[in-house]
């Protein structure tokens, strides 16, 4: 009586039970996924440790404020760190009106037909770019502009009340080369944050402007824009972030690997006050950068200078960081504040 | 009031027209240094035949005795981008298939911020990476010491290893996209006829999201030939035509910063080359997004 009720039964918890080979590679599966999943964590705890430990010891407050030297232990990134800090700003500075006014266009003006079309495709050709080729783009064009003034350089003279700007022609090997064409590397992520940004921004708002008898830039500029700030801010940030790092096309713009130099000859704060004419010049000078400089330190035979090496790849993992929470913060802003 | 709106319209139209600009501007160097020129100039092949460009197998634009076959950096490009594709992309998609289809959100939320940051670090930080702990710490004692291949301070393995941890956040975060987008119905449907969990994830949901899948693959592909500080830090400077993973080579962004050093006069052979390899690299990078696109596209529209 009781083994055939327990036959049937037993079958099912048999039926129930996957063969081995099948539990097998279910577990497999799932480690293989863990372990894949959990690599670029692992890789990046490696890249930390090991930058930290050949780098710490290096990494003192000269290292902040000297000069690049022909001594390892004298080294520093004082003139890469200015040089960053001109390129980027003045980047940010050309890309941000550009690329949001883009943005705004695309979203608010020309919603539809080819011409968005055309110029969505473009941007999102652009974004695929190696950065190496705006590079290229930038020293034929900003550098050299297509070798229009190649046999007699111009200085235009820019006179302002007080002072006058010499603008070199063509720009050369400056620091306004490498910041246009920073730019434009930059301006096809700072569309598409701004896009998003605006996009998120519901159209009941902007009819409640119109309503009220708004135009229609007075609703982009008052109503719009304003709520979509904390996006594009994000956006704008990692952008920046984005600017910090790239190297290639610095140095084909001619970016100088060893320079005992800062922009405008202002190598701290205080100097813009004390010299304020450092500011007019600094876009027309000679530049190095945080990266160019660590590439020039990796590439030196002496191995000491990978230690320097290490020590700037720090500071500009400590800036990059600081960028990135940033952009966290300004993105959590947002979304606190949207309330439709 | 219409005029000032009809300003503000042409100066933002002007904006977007910025970015189009930016493209029109590359094709323009890009065509007239190495195509045809504006005359009385030459461009690189009215100079050189493509036909020796594309089929002579030295590369040596800086000796005495010039030769312009673009075959060694070709080869050394796709070496390294072949090593990294070998590498990277199985792992990115074993990540992505694991945060969709197992993780908890917890470790999505903890697991994508990683990657983001991962995909932030400069090129030029990963270039040092792999001079300075992949090949002395990892392919030295495991291929030298255990196998005995020569491993050369500068070489292909370390550029592409290093080009794969780049490409990974690429491929996980869109694999990823396209593997959450479809639909539940369909885990759902082979959960009840007894699938397995690997099995809908493997047989059901990775099928489905193939085209995505490949689209993110050609995506991280095309950043992987386009990749410069890092493989022209780690490959290392010889145009050498080889499939050794362990010697130097160069891959043809490097050639184009190694150029930008040496100050050369516009207008010489080497500088019209630069411009040739340059070329070639856009179309190269170029049709690779431009076919992911389309890809990602029609998956769009499959399931919307």
């Amino acid at each position: 009586m009781s083994a055939a009720a327990t036959e049937p039964m037993k079958d099912l918890l048999h039926v129930k039970r996957r063969p081995a080979r099948l539990r097998w590679t279910e577990k497999i599966f799932e480690l293989i996924g863990a372990g894949a999943t959990w690599f670029g964590l692992a890789v990046l705890i490696v890249l930390l440790l090991g930058v930290l430990w050949q780098g710490a010891g290096w990494l003192t407050r000269s290292f902040l404020t000297n000069y690049d030297s022909r001594h390892p232990e004298e080294a520093g990134v004082l003139a890469g760190l200015w040089g960053s800090f001109w390129l980027v700003s003045l980047a940010t500075l050309v890309a941000v009106p550009v690329g949001v006014g883009a943005a705004i266009f695309l979203e608010e003006y020309q919603t539809k037909g080819w011409l968005r079309t055309m110029i969505e495709v473009n941007i999102a050709n652009l974004a695929g770019v190696p950065s190496i080729v705006y590079g290229i783009l930038g020293m034929a064009v900003f550098v050299k502009m297509f070798g229009a003034f190649a046999h007699d350089p111009k200085i235009l003279e820019l006179s302002l009340y007080f002072t006058t700007i010499e603008i070199p022609l063509p720009f050369g090997r400056t620091v306004l080369s490498g910041a246009l064409t920073l730019a434009l590397l930059i301006l096809p992520i700072v569309i598409v944050a701004s896009r998003e940004a605006l996009r998120a921004i519901p159209s009941s708002i902007r009819h409640a402007s119109y309503a009220l008898g708004a135009s229609h830039w007075q609703t982009i500029r008052h109503v719009v824009l304003s709520a979509a700030v904390p996006g594009i801010l994000t956006g704008v940030i990692l952008a920046v972030a984005r600017a910090i790092g790239e190297t290639a096309p610095l140095l084909m713009i001619g970016a100088a690997v060893f320079l005992a130099r800062t922009p405008g000859g202002i190598e701290s704060p205080l100097d813009i006050v004390r010299h304020p004419h450092g500011l007019l010049e600094a876009p027309f000078d000679h530049f190095t950068a945080l990266p160019i400089q660590i590439f020039n330190w990796v590439s030196r035979p002496e191995p000491e200078y990978r230690h320097v090496a290490a020590a700037a790849i720090i500071v500009l993992l400590v800036l990059l960081q600081v960028f990135n929470l940033a952009a966290s913060i300004a993105r959590s802003r947002t979304r606190r504040r949207a309330r439709w | 009031m219409r005029a000032r709106e009809m300003t503000i319209r042409v100066v933002l139209l002007g904006c977007a027209l910025a970015s189009v600009l930016t493209t029109v501007g590359i094709i323009y160097v890009l065509v007239t240094e190495a195509l045809v020129a504006i005359p009385p100039e030459k461009a690189f092949f009215q100079e050189v035949s493509p036909q020796e460009f594309f089929t002579d197998t030295q590369w040596t634009p800086q000796y005495e005795d010039k030769h312009f076959g673009i075959l060694p950096l070709l080869a050394g490009t796709f070496l390294v981008a072949g090593i990294a594709a070998v590498i990277g992309l199985p792992i990115g998609l074993a990540g992505s298939i694991y945060l969709s289809e197992y993780a908890s959100r917890r470790t999505r939320n903890l697991v994508l911020p990683i990657l983001e940051i991962l995909a932030g670090i400069p090129t030029v930080v990963f270039g040092y990476f792999a001079l300075v702990f992949v090949t002395p710490y990892v392919l030295r004692p495991i291929f030298e010491g255990l196998f005995g291949f020569e491993v050369n301070v500068f070489n292909a393995a370390s550029a592409g290893i290093v080009v794969a941890i780049m490409i990974i956040p690429i491929v996980t975060s869109l694999s990823e996209d396209a593997l959450r987008s479809v639909p539940h119905a369909l885990r759902e449907a082979a959960y009840a006829l007894g699938a397995t969990k690997y099995q809908v994830s493997a047989k059901v949901v990775v099928p489905a999201a193939l085209s995505g899948i490949l689209a993110s693959f050609l995506l991280a592909l095309s950043r992987a030939v386009g990749e410069t500080m890092a493989v022209a830090i780690a490959a290392g400077q010889s145009p050498t035509l080889t499939l050794n993973p362990f010697q130097s080579v160069e891959t043809m962004t490097a050639f184009i910063v190694n150029v930008s050093f040496t100050d050369k006069p516009q207008g010489s052979l080497e500088w019209k080359a630069l411009f040739a390899v340059a070329t070639t690299l856009f179309v190269l990078t170029l049709s690779m997004n431009i076919v992911s696109q389309l890809i990602m596209r029609r998956f769009r529209e499959v399931y919307q």
